[in-house]
């Protein structure tokens, strides 16, 4: 540690985390990375997915992250939690589990949380949420349990899906969250059908294939849920059930069962069509929402953008939020895929090098071309988590600069 | 529940680790070191992690990333911790937390 602390601070090393680290060292600032779960990598430790015929392993990328960034000299602390974060005078004081630490500037990078999706049940041991057995048998190598039933259709819910099934664990079906004042309008089957066309590059069934993004465009997505076949169809041999929505979750001191039954096309209940389907664990799946309570500690304005997955901390394209010496970069500004975090992170240690002028004559170049850069991974990204996240961004961004006029 | 030994798309484990004994409310049972306490237990075939401060019904691993709580547990005397991201030592004498009072709701300990 350099007397008078750290040039950046990142909290998060997971994809955005460490691709400013590496980029913000490679320009000779001293760097420190801290993060509380056990080992760096972030979420991208428990991700693959199959992109044109290859496997994308997310361990190896972040494996690759982490032996530059040592190699650069940036410091990497793991099992450290920070509870508060405070500027004074020219610097950030960040309270820690392991004590304070300053730094001159600080990069949020903390990446998404889950969307809790309650239902009758949900707190008996063997429910956990999606993200939970995707740590568990991907990070861990323990099975979340031997068969499984996925409640919620979302990118991250198929995409999590087909890990554990490729682990060796039996997926009996995803099916929708059961009607009721919380799901809201999750529950129909042509909203989860909308959600779905988003991801049908990845897919390969034809039902899906077919529709893309056009389709999703034509209004497709509607027809296809009112014909919807009720014993839904195979992805990757595991059976989406648009049609069947789960009750409640079963079980004396644990998850044994879960009741479905059928819904029409517009998500109602069919009466009658009640039953139990066995299983040792149940995931629930919600879906994401920015983890930014640091930045509303640190005095951060917020912003609403349902695109983006919820409440995010204002800042503008150059990843600057209007704190003074306060980045972020991730699903902390909303909710993307792990190569569009590694972008933006590279993005924002290009910002921090420019902020503390060490970039030179080079500052404007490097700049843009970073910027460049997110917008063509986006654009490119596998998985879809919304269609309007580059309109939402253009949005979020001109806000940005209205609220430094005011 | 079963472990990954070779993942068809990840590999094996790596590195490999230890194994290292341990205790579970006096349960002798044993995990790889430095592997959350949560994946142990869970390996171990046990998902009853703790009993609800005030209700006193079953909970379990649930977010496993540190964002719920709702896996803490006290690890030798100390605590409570996040099982989930509390890595494995050998010998760690691990027990769920006691049932609090509620000075709110008026309930007390049982005697």
């Amino acid at each position: 540690m350099k007397r008078g602390g750290f040039d950046l601070l990142i909290v998060g090393a997971g994809p955005a985390g460490l691709s400013a680290a590496a980029e913000a060292a490679a320009q000779g600032l001293g760097i420190l990375v801290i993060d509380e779960f056990p080992e760096p990598g972030g979420r991208m430790l428990g991700q693959f997915h199959e992109e044109k015929g290859k496997w994308w392993v997310g361990r190896r990328a972040a494996e690759q992250l982490i032996a530059t960034c040592r190699k650069l000299g940036v410091e990497i602390r793991s099992g450290v939690s920070v509870y508060g974060m405070q500027r004074v005078d020219s610097h950030w004081v960040v309270r820690t589990s392991c004590g304070p630490l300053t730094a001159h500037s600080v990069l949020l990078a903390t990446g998404a949380a889950e969307i809790p999706q309650p239902c009758p049940g949900w707190t008996l041991p063997g429910v956990m949420s999606i993200g939970a057995a995707q740590v568990m048998a991907n990070v861990h190598y323990v099975k979340p349990g031997h068969r499984g039933l996925l409640i919620g259709v979302n990118p991250l819910a198929l995409a999590i899906a087909r890990e554990l099934a490729v682990s060796g664990v039996t997926i009996a079906g995803i099916v929708l969250p059961g009607p009721g004042p919380l799901t809201g309008k999750e529950a129909g089957p042509k909203e989860n059908m909308e959600r779905l066309m988003r991801l049908s590059h990845m897919a390969p069934s034809p039902l899906l294939r077919m529709g893309g993004r056009a389709a999703f465009a034509l209004g497709m997505s509607g027809l296809v849920a009112r014909f919807f076949p009720k014993r839904g169809v195979k992805i990757w041999d595991i059976p989406l059930k648009l049609r069947t929505a789960a009750l409640s979750i079963n079980g004396a001191n644990r998850a044994e069962s879960v009741t479905l039954a059928d819904i029409n096309g517009r998500g109602e209940l069919i009466s009658g069509s009640e039953r139990e389907e066995a299983v040792d664990f149940v995931a629930l799946a919600g879906g994401l929402y920015p983890l930014a309570e640091l930045a509303s500690i640190a005095g951060c304005p917020f912003v609403y953008a349902k695109e983006l997955g919820g409440h995010l901390p204002l800042h503008n394209e150059k990843m600057q939020t209007p704190v003074e010496g306060l980045y972020v970069a991730g699903n902390i500004t909303g909710i993307e895929g792990a190569q569009v975090a590694m972008a933006q992170g590279q993005l924002a240690g290009v910002s921090v090098c420019a902020d503390a002028g060490v970039l030179g004559e080079r500052r404007e170049a490097k700049l843009t071309a970073a910027m460049e850069h997110v917008r063509r991974v986006r654009a490119g990204a596998l998985i879809q988590f919304h269609p309007d996240i580059p309109e939402a961004r253009s949005r979020l961004y001109q806000m940005r600069e209205s609220w430094s006029v005011n | 529940m079963d472990r990954i030994v070779h993942h068809p798309i990840l590999g094996s484990m790596s590195p490999t680790r230890e194994r290292v004994r341990f205790t579970f409310n006096g349960q002798e049972l044993s995990g790889l070191q430095g592997e959350p306490i949560a994946a142990a237990l869970l390996a171990s075939g046990i998902r009853t992690l703790r009993k609800h401060e005030e209700s006193g019904t079953v909970r379990g691993l649930y977010c496993g990333i540190g964002h719920c709580m709702e896996c803490r547990l006290i690890v030798n005397g100390e605590g409570p911790v996040r099982s989930c991201l509390t890595p494995l030592a050998e010998g760690m004498r691990i027990t769920e937390g006691p049932q609090l009072p509620n000075e709110i709701t008026g309930r007390r300990l049982p005697p």
